[in-house]
């Protein structure tokens, strides 16, 4: 199968080890990647922060880019949200409400990718390490991804699956939330720390490297002993042809 | 016109009120253990509803039709509530609705009322306004006289005290009640005030209450309460005074059986409440012999124009998104500045004041979604949170620098080409970042910058 | 018209001006009826500490009394549709003190629902004014196993005959749990409630 590759902006300025697993773990099980240069940003940022010109623009950009393209993976729940959740309520004022209709099927998450279209939870990797999964608000409440995420990490060999305690607690991140309201979003991450640092696990891992910086960039503020890793860098690793990847 | 919503105009910004209560540790311990009190209470008895969905869907199409046909609702409540002897009067905002319900009070020589929760007097002032034309209110719920007798302010919509542990409410009372010795259990408490507040129920000729719900088809109103302060208020006085929002009309009395299944179960984890109290207009012998209702509308209307953000009017004050949320659990309900915190609280204030007060509210939200999940009326909060930070936008009410930077990063993305650009700048710029954005960086570290994108290492390799 | 009532009407039609969907009523797929369980109705009166007797019909004057006796009550209030007895006085009009002197009240009901353990009074002659149930510190009511019903749809249907009467929905003492989230029973109205439910 050709897939299709939207990195989402962060993960392509901060975080191309993600983007390079997922090219990794979909070469690997046989099917051919794709990356249209031309990508940019789905507009959540913008969005959210109430920009939503901006937003219609980007919007637009994306559809004019993904023209065709039959499957599209982003391994990113939040930018996988915007698409389903608003680019319909932003298509009537663009005129492009059956672009958006057409586009939505083709649109997967990476978890939701792996599972439901290509019936894989074994990708065959190795990683030896505890591990505990965040549940990001938009994988939990937008996109329902129930237990994809755990059957996938559960077939990792050498892994020690822990359960993350209020995993349906948003870590404070929120994208501009983070800035404008600091001082809350450090108070709500320093509970959700305080959860993963109880599970005695020394990788926290998700979806979301939104989530995975806000947390991250906490946890190595305190020097603690856990790191963060996006879900497809592990489900990438063991692998011959790849390297172990860790931010 | 002077909408008022308690004192909203004058409080300090989301950000500057939360970073002080912040480091309340014992409100936050209170505001914690409260919150997640009710919401597992909640999450129970909700489990136990197979139709709880069929309930939420039947919930939100009544109130979107309430709305949509308002006027003719409200003149139909107003038609049966007269013939059955109630009075009723139309407030266009705050100050009329105060100067309705002193006049009534006025008009009876009376110079204290009773009165039992309602958070549209908290909005218009009422006790202000009541205190200034010499006339004594008396609250009643046990959380509100707590309120009142220390000079506080409420914290929650429905348990205003929550920032309150017992020991501090003890002392509250053995000052403010005269006692000379009190028990410390929350048993001992309660009795205190049963005693207290018992002889005033008996003797007070003028009670004032709220209400949940008017049915159109009827005429009737509907108190919902655990404590039965409300009876008392709404059964013992010579005259009642029940004021409500426009919106809290429903059309039939039949609706009644969704929303009391709802609320209860939403707002305390009840399968049902201790006491409704529900009664059309004057019934001889049984009751106040005179009725008035104010109907207050004090910036709702200015809601209701608002498609997009139209059914934060369905709100039926359950507080179940307060519960659910993870900004309110660190902060408690003052941090809003509004007698109507949480998230419902960060949309209908703003809505209520035309956006030009509590701007900051729509920012005080990480988008999560966890209130939507429980809403038993399905207000889609994030979303109208999305829309109300467009319209402050719109208006130009944001600063200027992130104006700059939101138009800045949207230039960037509009090509590839930008975009590479700009992350070659970023790479450069790191240090400087680090520097810029104290933040983030106070609490967090930011990420390196990596040698290359994702999108040049792509290049390479093809 | 007052000025305040046109402008609000005003107000109203301009804000959803435009918006043309007449009145209607919502679909209801929720559940609009259950088979009764009455052991669940006597177990939800269980949890709020209420008494519960049960009797046939042609026991019941002897199980008041005997339910009176268990409390240590001599005479109750009763309304004016209920008959007369020694152990009775009927509220033809009594004060609020008299109310508040007296050991309790006995009263009938119009509907009971067994999901949440709700009994409803629509103050009727046997039911009492509203008054006569909240005043008193202890209430004593007789509910008939036919006008028990399982869901609370079935009960508000039950009400239509007398929904402009005043109704009180009962279900359980008063409680608050404005103190530290624990509930505390008993801060308003009657703090002992006991049932009688008769076959």
């Amino acid at each position: 199968m050709l897939i299709s590759l939207f990195i989402a902006c962060y993960n392509d300025t901060l975080f191309p080890e993600t983007g390079k697993a997922v090219v990794s773990v979909l070469e690997r099980l046989g099917h051919t990647v794709e990356f249209r240069a031309a990508q940019t940003c789905c507009g959540q940022m913008h969005y959210n922060t109430g920009y939503r010109p901006e937003a219609v623009s980007l919007m637009r950009h994306f559809l004019e880019v993904f023209q065709g393209a039959e499957v599209i993976c982003i391994p990113s729940s939040s930018c996988v949200s915007m698409i389903r959740d608003h680019f319909p309520g932003m298509a009537a004022e663009a005129g492009l409400q059956n672009e958006v209709a057409e586009l939505l099927p083709r649109v997967y998450e990476f978890t939701e990718l792996l599972v439901d279209k290509l019936g894989v939870t074994d990708t065959g990797a190795t990683y030896p390490h505890t591990v505990t999964l965040h549940t990001s608000c938009h994988s939990l409440r937008s996109l329902h991804i129930g237990d994809r995420p755990q059957r996938l990490l559960r077939s990792v060999r050498g892994i020690t699956l822990v359960e993350l305690p209020a995993s349906d607690q948003c870590c404070g991140f929120g994208g501009t939330f983070a800035i404008k309201n600091a001082a809350v979003s450090t108070a709500m991450l320093s509970e959700k720390m305080q959860c993963i640092l109880d599970t005695g696990a020394d990788v926290c891992t998700a979806g979301d490297n939104s989530c995975l910086m806000h947390i991250g960039g906490g946890l190595a503020k305190q020097d603690a002993p856990v790191r963060c890793v996006h879900l497809a860098q592990i489900l990438a690793s063991g692998i011959s042809d790849s390297k172990i990847l860790a931010s | 016109m002077s909408v008022h919503v308690g004192n909203s105009e004058t409080a300090a910004t989301f950000p500057q009120a939360a970073k002080e209560l912040l480091g309340n540790a014992q409100l936050r311990q209170n505001v914690r253990r409260a919150t997640e009190t009710i919401r597992n209470k909640r999450a129970k008895v909700v489990a136990e509803m197979p139709d709880w969905e069929d309930l939420r869907n039947s919930a939100q199409q009544i109130k979107r039709n309430v709305l949509r046909n308002l006027d003719t609702y409200l003149e139909q409540f107003e038609a049966r509530c007269a013939e059955a002897g109630g009075q009723v009067h139309w407030a266009r905002d705050a100050d009329e609705a105060n100067r309705s319900i002193i006049g009534i009070i006025e008009g009876h020589n009376e110079k204290e009322i009773i009165k039992v929760k309602t958070m549209t007097s908290d909005e218009t002032r009422l006790n202000v306004a009541l205190e200034a034309a010499g006339i004594t209110p008396y609250e009643t719920d046990l959380a509100d006289l707590i309120i009142q007798l220390g000079d506080d302010k409420p914290s929650h919509i429905v348990v205003p005290a929550l920032h309150k542990n017992k020991t501090e409410i003890r002392q509250l009372f053995l000052e403010k009640m005269g006692l000379t010795e009190l028990g410390t259990q929350p048993e001992d408490l309660t009795a205190a005030a049963r005693s207290y507040l018992r002889e005033r129920f008996l003797r007070v000729k003028v009670g004032f209450s709220g209400a949940n719900f008017a049915v159109a088809e009827t005429g009737s109103v509907c108190v919902v309460e655990s404590e039965g302060n409300g009876r008392m208020c709404v059964t013992l006085p010579d005259v009642l005074i029940t004021m409500l929002g426009i919106e809290k009309i429903v059309p039939t009395f039949d609706d009644l059986e969704v929303f009391l299944q709802l609320l209860p179960r939403s707002a305390t984890g009840e399968r049902m409440n201790p006491y409704n109290s529900i009664w059309t207009g004057v019934t001889p012998n049984d009751g106040p012999r005179e009725f008035h209702v104010v109907l207050l509308d004090n910036g709702r209307t200015k809601v209701l124009a608002d498609p997009a953000a139209r059914e934060t009017l369905h709100c039926i004050r359950c507080a179940a998104c307060l519960n659910a949320c993870p900004v309110y659990r660190q902060t408690g309900g003052h941090a809003y500045g509004s007698i109507y915190s949480g998230p419902i609280g960060a949309i209908l204030t703003p809505q209520l004041h035309s956006m030009e007060h509590s701007q900051s509210l729509p920012y005080a939200s990480s988008l999560c979604g966890a209130c939507y999940e429980v809403c038993p009326v399905k207000i889609n909060i994030p979303e109208i949170l999305i829309h109300l930070r467009q319209r402050l936008v719109e208006s130009g009410d944001t600063t200027a620098l992130e104006t700059l930077e939101m138009k800045v990063a949207a230039f960037a993305m509009a090509s590839a080409g930008r975009l590479g650009a700009a992350q070659k700048l970023m790479r450069i710029g790191q240090p400087f970042a680090n520097m810029m954005v104290p933040a983030w960086t106070n609490s967090r570290d930011l990420p390196a910058a990596p040698k290359e994108t994702f999108r040049e290492w792509w290049a390479k390799r093809t | 018209m007052s000025s305040a009532k046109r402008e609000i009407l005003r107000r109203v039609r301009e804000a959803v001006g435009g918006q043309l969907e007449p009145p209607a009523p919502p679909t209801r797929n929720y559940r609009q009826s259950g088979a009764l369980d009455l052991e669940n109705f006597i177990e939800k009166l269980h949890d709020y500490n209420a008494g519960v007797h049960r009797c046939a019909a042609a026991d019941l004057q002897t199980t008041i009394e005997h339910a009176m006796d268990l409390r240590g009550k001599h005479r109750l209030l009763i309304p004016p549709g209920l008959p007369a007895g020694d152990r009775f006085i009927h509220d033809n009009g009594l004060t609020y003190e008299e109310i508040d002197r007296s050991e309790g009240a006995l009263t009938a009901c119009t509907v009971a629902i067994s999901i949440t353990g709700t009994i409803i009074l629509s103050h009727s002659p046997t039911e009492g004014r509203r008054a006569l149930t909240l005043i008193p510190d202890y209430h004593l009511c007789m509910v008939r196993e036919d006008q028990v019903v399982e869901t609370v749809p079935e009960g508000i249907r039950r009400l239509r005959d007398f929904r402009t009467r005043p109704i009180t929905t009962i279900s359980g003492p008063s409680a608050t749990a404005d103190i530290e989230m624990i509930r505390v029973k008993g801060v308003h109205g009657p703090r002992t409630l006991d049932v009688i439910l008769v076959s």
